[in-house]
């Protein structure tokens, strides 16, 4: 399948060019085929909901776009990955900075094993600002950003490990939000949460999608409908069919697709 | 954010820069183990013949003569100090794996790791204490005792590793034929086991192989032959302790021979355990 | 599967339930084999004490303190092979600690897959190396090639400084030190691995995901999460140091100083014991160095105890933060 899904399919984002785009991606993981011949334009400043069965590669295909495919021994990828026209498999580029302009959050909630100011800290400080008052404006402005101030503003000092995992997640996303990423990669992040918290995480995409772009892998159909303006449906490592949400899922135009948020598989 | 682009290169120099010195560090660390080997080699290979394997030492002073009473020795008490550790550290192992989980479980494991953290010295002491001066004589039955304590320790934790890695079907499929449970660990579970708890006693007997210190005032030493119990006897570690310790040359050149053979068993020991080791966990994966 | 699990737990329950003659005598038996564990620490302190009560009644406290060692007018302090003792196992932890370290980090986190196993196993046969092997290679090869190339020098040139006065003669502190920081290397670096590679993965991908390098990863996440298992490493190391006997009696030189030079010979606890125990020939000369033997005890077993205590808290997922 060499057709590239693209979502020109008429909408609001028509005339902007793709922030990401996939060309010919496969992976490897050993000798299994996860992801084949994968070719997606994302959109910038919308969010793209990338649904389908476990296993069925959509995970994978986020840890294409910043990389973290690197960290898994054996993974190898083929293909190419542009972030603004750049080739992001390309050998001459730094992940390093790479992964600054990619920010992404994972299923489990990941704080450190350090104080809430230290875990939003980590990322500008590694970046090399040390200033106090730089550092305490940056940590604030994330955590409001990450509709958390009001909750941690007086325990900034304690132990993130002490947060709720809700809490704890959208710490995760003021941590990212610190280093002031373009791109925003959801991994699953409310499926560790409960429904009040995965409501919040929610809403907070809602406000972020004005500044970034967002790529959010999930298994729950609702919560793709709920939030997203684009849906892609992976099926054993392919792209099946991408479109605007609301097409996706009420004319999908593959019998899979439609089995799939009928709930008849997976 | 603002990035400083001095900045983001001084990082990536330092990335570059502390894994190269995490590497130099494990060049540096490992290098100590080929110089001694080099050494041994260089300085024993010449005097491992058969004189120096067959025959007795010669006074002090005198050229020539051979440590085979010490070989014949170190392998005695080790033997002797396997006889009563294994059947203490498998039982105390098993109970590890089959009762461990309780609270007097956690105590006995924390004990034993304590145990294993004792200096041989202080061992040495004690068992002399306990049995060379009741005895009124060093003996190679002292000196079996001291290195059975050393071994104890470690053939329990290794015992428990490995009855806990024998899958449970195994014993449900012999409980449910109707066995009883001591029946079940005795004729499936140890033998299913054996071969890690072999491999665990391997490398519970290359230490006590290379150990000095705990037969210093237990077994001491002997110029002669002896096999009786209640008797000095001679051993590798503390013979090439006296030597090496001589003004004589000679002897220093023993001592490097007697190192070389001592160094040998342990290295076989080790290496053989170590590979079968890798082999058992990767058939159990 | 599910009639597979039931019958799985239900033959557990039968056999704990030890219902048969056979299974009652069964655990008895391995209980009192466990049981052996407290009784030789038992054992060991009772002997210990017992053969130290001359000593004990006749020196009391100022044992401790007093820096005489005179056999032949059975005058006996331990505080010189204290000193030793301190002096040596410090030390050789300050070598150690960083090597092991990056050893441990490079094994975990650096090396390429094939390379792990090797590097591991040569640094395992470090430890499998016996003490007196140590030192015997230590006595014939290391300590003159110190005399001539490190400590003459040293000795010429920094002389004036109290670290190191006195003349160059070989046998040293400085010889115990290197020799016993290459046989604890072995083991806070086996300890130190296990504890970095239990660091979740999650914990790294996030450090990743934040624009870090490998080593920023490394040294600000992967070693914070450790610290305490790996504080608990480096303590099971000084316990190793502190008992070490062989080799350090064999490079020391055993003179009963309290220098400050590492130039000088000095003495350990461990190492007066294994030289004069069967030298000593009168009953209070024997008490007293049984009675440097139930400090010795009585410290490893504090440093053992607290190490593992340490240890057991991370890889039982207890010590996160």
């Amino acid at each position: 399948m060499a057709t590239v899904m693209s979502p020109r399919g008429g909408g609001a984002g028509t005339k902007l060019p793709p922030k990401i785009s996939t060309r010919n991606l496969d992976v490897y993981y050993g000798n299994f085929h996860a992801l084949k011949n994968v070719n997606l334009d994302i959109l910038p400043n919308h969010i793209t909901a990338l649904i389908g069965p476990s296993g069925c590669g959509k995970s994978t295909f986020l840890r294409c776009l910043n990389r973290m495919n690197d960290l898994i021994e054996g993974a190898r990828v083929e293909g190419s990955v542009l972030l603004d026209g750049q080739d992001v498999n390309d050998p001459r580029t730094d992940v390093v900075a790479l992964r600054r302009r990619v920010g992404m959050v994972f299923q489990q909630p990941n704080p450190f094993p350090m104080s809430i100011y230290d875990n939003v800290a980590y990322g500008p400080r590694i970046h090399g600002i040390r200033k106090r008052g730089k550092l305490n404006e940056i940590v604030e402005r994330s955590l409001r950003q990450a509709a958390l101030w009001d909750e941690v503003k007086d325990k900034l000092r304690q132990s993130a490990l002490a947060l709720s995992g809700g809490q704890q997640q959208r710490l995760c996303i003021a941590r990212v939000l610190a280093v002031e990423p373009e791109v925003l990669l959801m991994d699953e992040p409310a499926s560790a949460l409960d429904p009040a918290a995965t409501f919040r995480i929610e809403e907070l995409m809602q406000e972020l999608k004005d500044r970034y772009t967002i790529v959010i892998v999930t298994h729950n159909m609702q919560q793709a409908a709920r939030v997203s303006q684009y849906t892609g449906f992976f099926l054993k490592g392919e792209l099946y069919e991408f479109d605007e949400t609301a097409t996706i899922f009420t004319t999908p135009k593959r019998r899979e697709t439609e089995d799939y948020i009928r709930g008849r598989f997976g | 954010m603002r990035i400083s682009r001095l900045y983001e290169m001084w990082r990536r120099f330092a990335n570059i820069a502390s894994l190269t010195i995490t590497a130099v560090c494990a060049v540096v660390v490992m290098a100590p183990v080929f110089i001694i080997l080099i050494y041994l080699l260089a300085n024993g290979i010449r005097s491992v013949n058969w004189e120096f394997l067959s025959s007795l030492p010669k006074p002090p002073g005198d050229e020539g003569g051979g440590m085979a009473n010490a070989i014949v020795g170190s392998f005695y008490m080790v033997g002797l100090g396997l006889l009563l550790s294994l059947p203490v550290g498998v039982g105390a192992g098993v109970y590890l794996a089959e009762f461990g989980r309780s609270r007097y479980g956690n105590a006995v494991r924390f004990m034993a790791d304590v145990l294993n953290g004792v200096p041989s010295i202080v061992i040495g002491i004690s068992v002399w204490a306990l049995l060379v001066v009741p005895m009124r004589s060093f003996s190679a039955l002292a000196g079996g005792v001291a290195l059975s304590f050393i071994m104890i320790p470690m053939i329990a934790r290794t015992t428990e590793e490995m009855v806990r890695a024998v899958p449970n079907s195994l014993r449900a499929a012999s409980l449910s034929v109707g066995a009883t449970y001591a029946r079940t660990m005795w004729s499936v579970v140890l033998p299913a086991a054996r071969g890690g708890i072999v491999t665990g006693v391997m490398l519970a007997l290359a230490r006590a192989f290379g150990e000095a210190a705990p037969l210093l005032f237990t077994a001491l030493g002997n110029r002669f032959w002896n096999l009786y119990l209640d008797r000095p006897m001679a051993n590798l570690p503390t013979q090439i302790y006296e030597y090496a310790k001589s003004p004589y040359q000679d002897w220093h050149r023993q001592a490097w021979a007697a190192a070389l053979v001592l160094i040998a068993v342990v290295l076989v020991l080790n290496v053989v355990a170590r590979m079968s080791t890798r082999e058992r966990f990767r058939a159990l994966r | 599967m599910e009639a597979q699990a039931s019958a799985d737990s239900k033959a557990t329950d039968h056999a704990r339930g030890a219902t048969f003659w056979s299974d009652r005598l069964f655990k008895a038996v391995v209980v009192a084999c466990a049981s052996v564990m407290g009784l030789l620490l038992l054992l060991f302190a009772y002997e210990l004490w017992q053969s130290s009560q001359l000593s004990i009644r006749t020196f009391g406290w100022r044992f401790w303190v007093s820096r005489d060692w005179d056999p032949v007018r059975e005058r006996f302090g331990a505080l010189p092979f204290i000193w030793g003792t301190l002096l040596s196992s410090i030390a050789a932890l300050m070598i150690a600690v960083p090597l092991s370290l990056g050893t441990a980090i490079f094994i975990a986190e650096v090396a390429p897959r094939w390379l792990r196993q090797p590097v591991s196993f040569v640094v395992e046969l470090l430890a499998a190396i016996p003490s007196v092997v140590y030192g015997l290679w230590g006595m014939f090869v290391m300590v003159p090639w110190l005399r001539e190339n490190v400590q003459k020098p040293l000795a010429q040139r920094f002389g004036f400084i109290p670290l190191f006065e006195g003349p160059a003669v070989g046998v040293s502190m400085m010889a115990a030190i290197l020799i016993l920081s290459v046989m604890i290397i072995p083991y806070i670096t086996a300890v130190s691995r296990e504890v970095i590679l239990a660091v979740p993965r999650t914990q790294r991908e996030a450090s990743y995901g934040l624009g870090a390098t490998k080593w920023e990863t490394i040294r600000y996440v992967v070693l914070r999460y450790a610290r305490v298992g790996i504080l608990g490493a480096i303590i099971l190391g000084y316990g190793r140091a502190v008992g070490e006997t062989m080799a350090v009696t064999m490079v020391i030189g055993n003179r009963p100083d309290l220098t400050t030079s590492l130039l000088q010979p000095g003495y350990t606890m461990a190492s007066v014991i294994a030289n004069e125990f069967t030298e000593a020939t009168s009953p209070l000369y024997l008490s007293a160095l049984t009675e440097i033997g139930l400090l010795l005890f009585a410290i490893t077993l504090l440093i053992n105890a607290l190490a593992r205590f340490l240890v057991w808290r991370v890889t039982k997922g207890e010590g996160r933060y």
